[in-house]
């Protein structure tokens, strides 16, 4: 291979610089989307993102998740109209109590499955197929609960000579994902520095638009500084903009960089049972103007005790 | 199953104890329920070799980790934080060190569950005669009068490997009638599915504060499903007080035999290992 005759670490001109803010991205967005959001449970959720919607004219969504505090919070507010999900909890608090409500309440449609089928749907999505099949599902009561479910006879026999029945869990059409990344480039590579990338990689490939909140954007070159090659999993094609959000996953968990805000979580979980509670959450918190006040608001809860 | 007094057994292993290792001085109290629990947990992995065993809960994370320091030393555990640990960790501690062996991500646990190599143990809100479990929802699923943890992954679990029930409050209304929701299926529901299915399904035990039940009452071909089966009660507990506490007709053979009480050796595990600051007692009432 012939060697490159420029500066071998400079990315050649021309790469998108795909950076914007929160309140950018929301502009991207309509009212009644479906919207994937990524990370799992209270863990690496795109929360700086999640405030700019709460605080939006956005409504009549639908999220789509492994979900966490998004739910609660997007269904207290009533911009969600329904929620596809494996799963909602806020895991130190297993039942997150604003979903709860939610449900008990019937304010929210839902769609419920297993959580090893809900990956599938997102695959689905990712490779442009109608659906993947699986055994997941059959005999359970989420083929009632989910009447738009369908079977799918294999066209293959199985050993016993039958051509067996399988669900078919249909591709999620996303009309746009949110993840929270460690790290990104400002066009839009994406880097997770924990333990689990959980099934982000798919919420980008699988939406018509990604926007990618990172704690910090670095230069190309020292995305290796920090992590493997193997953490380099979100590769620019799949992402439309970049919002640089230090502690933009607070107060769920983003490891190395930080931890659950555990106390955090447990106040919000405790203003489920308390309107009075709520509405002052919302003030402080969800109507923040902007991160870097709702930062501010963060640091001097701290000083103040 | 020895339904004997374990008295003897447990005199001669202390001996043996005594010789090649020192006892604390916790393993002067008597084995506890919640450690009659741990060890009924365990035995359910017996057999099981070099699978995922998955417990979830305090008291099935000590059963599983008691039965590979035991007598599964062959199966792998992840430990909540994506790895598989090769090393005995005390429970709840996550600050413990770990021997990583593998790297196992939520997705490559996907795998694993369909793959067939893994054995769960879940708990179960409601459970019917035929193990049909409910983790989801109390009254009408579509607007719940309380909203429980899902159907989570149990509708993949019970089509693929063998899951463990462990419910620590016996009673009527988690051993019921008629489930709400079907989160993980019965054997009644999965019979009419198909024979990749059918394999795949088992459900080994499940595991209460009261006793240990299991599904082994199909004699020959009678067509039927299994039906749960009381197979032991723990020390102190009447086969009466099981069957009052249960909402069906519990199968009981003539013979009820008591769970058998940890040796030596497990209490030592329990106690100083696996769960040195007592945790699992917080899964019993009183």
């Amino acid at each position: 291979m012939a060697p490159y005759a420029g500066s071998t670490l400079q990315a050649p001109d021309g790469r998108p610089d795909k950076r914007m803010t929160e309140d950018d991205v929301v502009a991207q967005l309509s009212s009644g989307m479906t919207i994937g959001i990524g990370g799992w449970g209270s863990r690496r959720k795109p929360m700086s993102l999640v405030r700019a919607i709460a605080r939006s004219e956005l409504t009549d969504l639908t999220i789509v998740c492994y979900g966490g505090p998004e739910v609660g919070i997007l269904s207290a507010l009533g911009k969600v109209r329904r929620v596809m999900y494996g799963f909602v909890s806020l895991d130190s608090i297993p039942l997150e109590p604003h979903f709860r409500q939610a449900r008990q309440q019937g304010t929210i449609e839902v769609v419920e499955l297993d959580e090893g089928a809900f990956y599938l749907g997102l695959l689905a999505a990712a490779h442009r197929v109608p659906f993947y099949p699986t055994r997941a599902g059959l005999g359970s009561d989420m083929m009632l609960i989910n009447p738009d479910l369908a079977t799918v006879t294999s066209p293959y026999p199985g050993v016993d000579g039958v051509h067996e029945e399988l669900v078919a869990i249909p591709a999620f059409e996303l009309d746009a994902s949110l993840i929270h990344m460690n790290r990104a480039d400002a066009a839009g590579n994406g880097q997770f520095l924990g333990p689990d990338l959980y099934f982000d990689d798919l919420f980008a490939k699988a939406a018509a638009a990604t926007y990618l909140s990172c704690e910090k954007v670095v230069d190309t070159g020292t995305l290796l500084e920090e992590g493997s090659l193997h953490t380099l999993k979100i590769p620019r094609i799949f992402v439309d903009g970049v919002v640089e959000s230090p502690r933009g996953a607070h107060f769920t968990e983003c490891p190395p960089d930080y931890g659950r805000d555990e106390a955090f979580q447990k106040a919000y979980a405790a203003t489920a049972r308390d309107p009075e509670a709520w509405r002052a959450f919302v003030e402080r918190w969800l109507e923040a103007p902007s991160h870097a006040e709702y930062l501010k608001r963060l640091d001097a809860q701290g000083t103040d005790g | 199953m020895p339904s004997t007094s374990s008295g003897s057994t447990l005199k001669g292993q202390m001996v043996e104890m005594d010789e090649h290792m020192s006892a604390g001085d916790t393993l002067h109290e008597p084995a506890a329920r919640d450690e009659v629990c741990a060890v009924a947990i365990a035995e359910a992995f017996r057999g099981d070799g070099e699978i995922l065993c998955n417990p979830i809960g305090t008291t099935p994370i000590i059963g599983g980790r008691l039965a590979r320091a035991t007598f599964e030393p062959a199966m792998v555990m992840t430990d909540a934080v994506s790895v598989l640990a090769a090393n005995p960790l005390p429970v709840g501690d996550d600050d413990a060190e770990r021997l990583v062996e593998a790297w196992m991500p939520y997705r490559d646990l996907f795998d694993v569950v369909w793959s067939g190599r893994r054995h769960i143990v879940m708990g179960a809100s409601q459970i019917d005669a035929h193990g049909n479990q409910n983790l989801a929802a109390i009254g009408d699923w579509r607007r719940p009068k309380a909203q429980l943890l899902g159907l989570r992954g149990a509708p993949g679990n019970l089509v693929n490997h063998v899951t463990t029930y462990w419910i620590p409050n016996h009673s009527t209304r988690s051993f019921v009638p008629t489930v709400d929701v079907v989160s993980g299926p019965g054997y009644d529901r999965v019979a009419p599915l198909s024979a990749a299915i059918r394999t795949n399904h088992e459900i080994r035990r499940v595991v209460s504060n009261l006793a240990v039940m299991d599904f082994e009452t199909l004699d020959g071909d009678t067509g039927e499903s299994p039906r749960m089966r009381l197979r032991s009660v723990h020390p102190g507990v009447m086969v009466d007080e099981v069957v009052e506490a249960t909402g069906f007709d519990l199968v009981v053979p003539n013979e009820v035999p008591e769970s058998r009480l940890p040796t030596d050796i497990e209490l030592q595990l329990i106690r100083e290992v696996l769960d040195p600051r007592g945790l699992r007692k917080t899964e019993f009432g009183g």
